[in-house]
């Protein structure tokens, strides 16, 4: 069993082994097995998009946190150029658990942020799993100001499980960070697009979050919390995770389902660690989209619809009468209507016609 | 719950209606120091302990109560209410939690605006009531507390929030986290046009509320000892394995380290409040 691959990946990392077992036959012993080679490739390319068509909500989640998943500093190298790396809150700490500079994009100036997960293990704890405290926020909010004085876009990744509950984090008013970002991003004179690239942890990803355009890959997750932590406190049992995955809506599909996010980034098949060129060539056509619209509002009306964004998520509808409540409703404004002088007159001009005239 | 009862719909059920199991007398208990106390001596000095102090958790109504002038109060947003949107379930339907939420506690939702006067100041006071779903905020409380801010940017008058609450409401999952940015944004609107906002922090404010609109405040105040926080002591203690500090996220552990600007006995919150706002509005108290 390769640790590499997930449970449901199993059959077609079986398959793809097998693969590469046979294309060593072929360069050792010069024997053709091309066709074979080939006929197994077309298998696990059916597999693979069997298995991917019919994901649960808690496979997905799965897929967010893959161990091989793109992080934010392979999207930096492979969409932005000139990436110079911007350090430190001022106050504390580099924040290493957030990454942030300027950079190029398509040739134009740009801010880049996001949370860094790192990917061998000292440079995970290094990065503290991706993890933020109060440090990287102000980090990141520094940048942004940075971004907004030198009228740069902002393009922000999240990938976190959430922020650091930690002794320190606390102590140093993980709560205000947050909300500060959170206040300070809504008046931001410059477009922000946020992209959740991989896990979307509740206010730690928020706090990069607030943006012009919210846009997910695929197989990425964003949640008030994680399924297991909803799981342990509703179902009081972590081992609910799935069902609480699936109660809470954390699939890009069903967030743009419900409105909350604005495009979802379709992933190569098997998920964008299987081709991470191909899924950041993606991105960069659906955020150079983006980029474009944005740049033509003006920013007083960038900011207005912005802020009107937020406010409509999870407005009060107004409730349309049902049943014979419906009927009652039209009832009673025809009857009002017959009150009023307007339709009288109205009356008057269909029945007579000739002395409403004089 | 019999058979029968599992049957009725949860409409005519009473389950939520009784909480405590002792009926309330003339005398109740003190959850800190367990002192046996008068009840009518415990409601005369706002549910603070006699003897030790203690400030015990109290509803969003007797909060407004204790704050605002009795004349001329108007209550706000009273049409807003909790929407299952995701038709959740986990143990229970969340439609079924609102119904008993809204049985035993009398409240529409999480969140009671009212605007009034506070010593003839005019003001909006936003409660939570923890009884309410552990004063969660999802869509309901968010665009409560929108209205609040609207209505302070109308009537050019200040802002005073009393939070007690567990966090975001997680039986409506993204559209509840998003109510943190909704309300900041709000804040941010009411910030710029130079409108106070006091942000009063009560045992609990946790989590998605603390990270929002609670922290925002132009003056932080908290009652003595509440619990305040981003994560819960239980997950920190999990995630670092460290027996966590003697103290740690009460409000004067928060005050030690510069997180909040004060901490004001109950009994003289509205005082306070008056003085603060009389000041930061260039008027003079009656």
């Amino acid at each position: 069993m390769n640790l590499n691959f997930l449970d449901f990946e199993q059959p077609f990392a079986e398959l793809e082994a097998k693969i590469e077992e046979l294309r060593h036959v072929t360069t050792d012993q010069e024997v053709n097995l091309t066709t074979e080679i080939k006929r197994l490739e077309r298998k696990s390319r059916h597999l693979t998009k069997s298995i991917f068509s019919n994901l649960s909500s808690w496979q997905v989640a799965q897929l967010a946190r893959h161990p091989l998943r793109p992080h934010t500093l392979d999207y930096i190298r492979l969409i932005f150029t000139d990436f110079d790396e911007l350090h430190g809150d001022r106050m504390l700490s580099d924040g290493p658990a957030l990454v942030g500079g300027i950079a190029r994009f398509e040739g134009q100036p740009v801010l880049v942020l996001g949370q860094e997960k790192g990917r061998a293990t000292k440079e995970k704890v290094r990065r503290n799993f991706g993890m933020a405290r109060p440090e990287e926020y102000k980090k990141a909010l520094r940048l942004m100001k940075l971004a907004e004085k030198f009228k740069l876009p902002i393009f922000s990744f999240i990938d976190t499980a959430g922020a650091y509950p930690g002794i320190g984090a606390e102590e140093r008013n993980q709560s205000e960070a947050i909300a500060r970002n959170l206040a300070e991003m809504s008046l931001l004179k410059t477009p922000i697009i946020c992209t959740v690239i991989g896990e979307g942890g509740s206010g730690g990803a928020l706090a990069i979050g607030v943006a012009d355009r919210i846009l997910m890959l695929q197989y990425s997750i964003y949640s008030v919390i994680s399924p297991e932590g909803c799981a342990s406190i509703l179902w009081r049992s972590a081992n609910k995770a799935p069902e609480a995955a699936e109660a809470m809506g954390i699939t890009a599909k069903r967030l743009k389902e419900l409105n909350l996010i604005d495009e979802v980034i379709d992933e190569p098949l098997g998920g964008a660690h299987r081709n991470t060129e191909q899924m950041a060539q993606q991105l960069k056509q659906t955020l150079a989209n983006h980029l474009a619209q944005l740049q033509q509002q003006s920013t007083p009306n960038l900011l207005e619809t912005r802020y009107q964004k937020y406010m409509r998520i999870g407005e009060q509808q107004q409730h349309k009468p049902r049943g014979l409540r419906k009927y009652w409703c039209l009832f009673s404004s025809l009857m009002e209507a017959i009150d009023s002088d307007s339709f009288l007159l109205l009356l008057d001009l269909v029945f007579f016609p000739s002395e409403a005239i004089l | 719950m019999s058979w029968l009862q599992k049957l009725l719909p949860s409409k005519i059920r009473t389950e939520g209606g009784k909480k405590r199991g002792v009926p309330e007398g003339l005398w109740s208990k003190c959850d800190a120091c367990g002192a046996i106390l008068y009840r009518i001596d415990l409601e005369r000095n706002l549910f603070v302990c006699t003897k030790c102090n203690h400030h015990q958790r109290i509803t969003a109504r007797q909060r407004i109560a204790y704050t605002l002038d009795k004349e001329c109060q108007e209550e706000l947003a009273t049409h807003i209410e909790p929407i299952d949107r995701l038709k959740f379930r986990d143990t229970k339907k969340y439609k079924d939690r609102i119904i008993a939420a809204q049985k035993s506690t009398g409240e529409k939702e999480a969140l009671v605006v009212v605007k009034g006067q506070l010593k003839g100041l005019s003001v909006v006071v936003a409660a939570f009531d923890f009884n309410f779903m552990g004063g969660s905020m999802g869509a309901g409380v968010g665009n409560r507390f929108v209205a609040a801010v609207e209505a302070c940017i109308q009537y050019r008058i200040p802002l005073i929030c009393f939070s007690a609450s567990g966090g975001a409401r997680m039986q409506e999952a993204l559209t509840s986290l998003m109510q943190m940015a909704k309300t900041s944004a709000a804040l941010a609107r009411l910030g710029q046009l130079g409108i106070p906002y006091i942000s009063v922090l009560t045992d609990p404010t946790m989590g998605g509320v603390s990270a929002s609109l609670a922290t925002l405040g132009d003056i932080i105040i908290a009652e003595p000892n509440a619990l305040i926080g981003f994560a819960g002591p239980r997950v920190i203690e999990q995630t670092v394995r460290e027996t966590l500090p003697e103290g740690f996220q009460r409000s004067e552990f928060l005050l030690a380290h510069g997180a909040i600007d004060m901490i004001v006995d109950r009994r003289e919150m509205a005082n306070k409040l008056a003085m603060l706002i009389a000041k930061l509005t260039q008027q003079k108290l009656i």
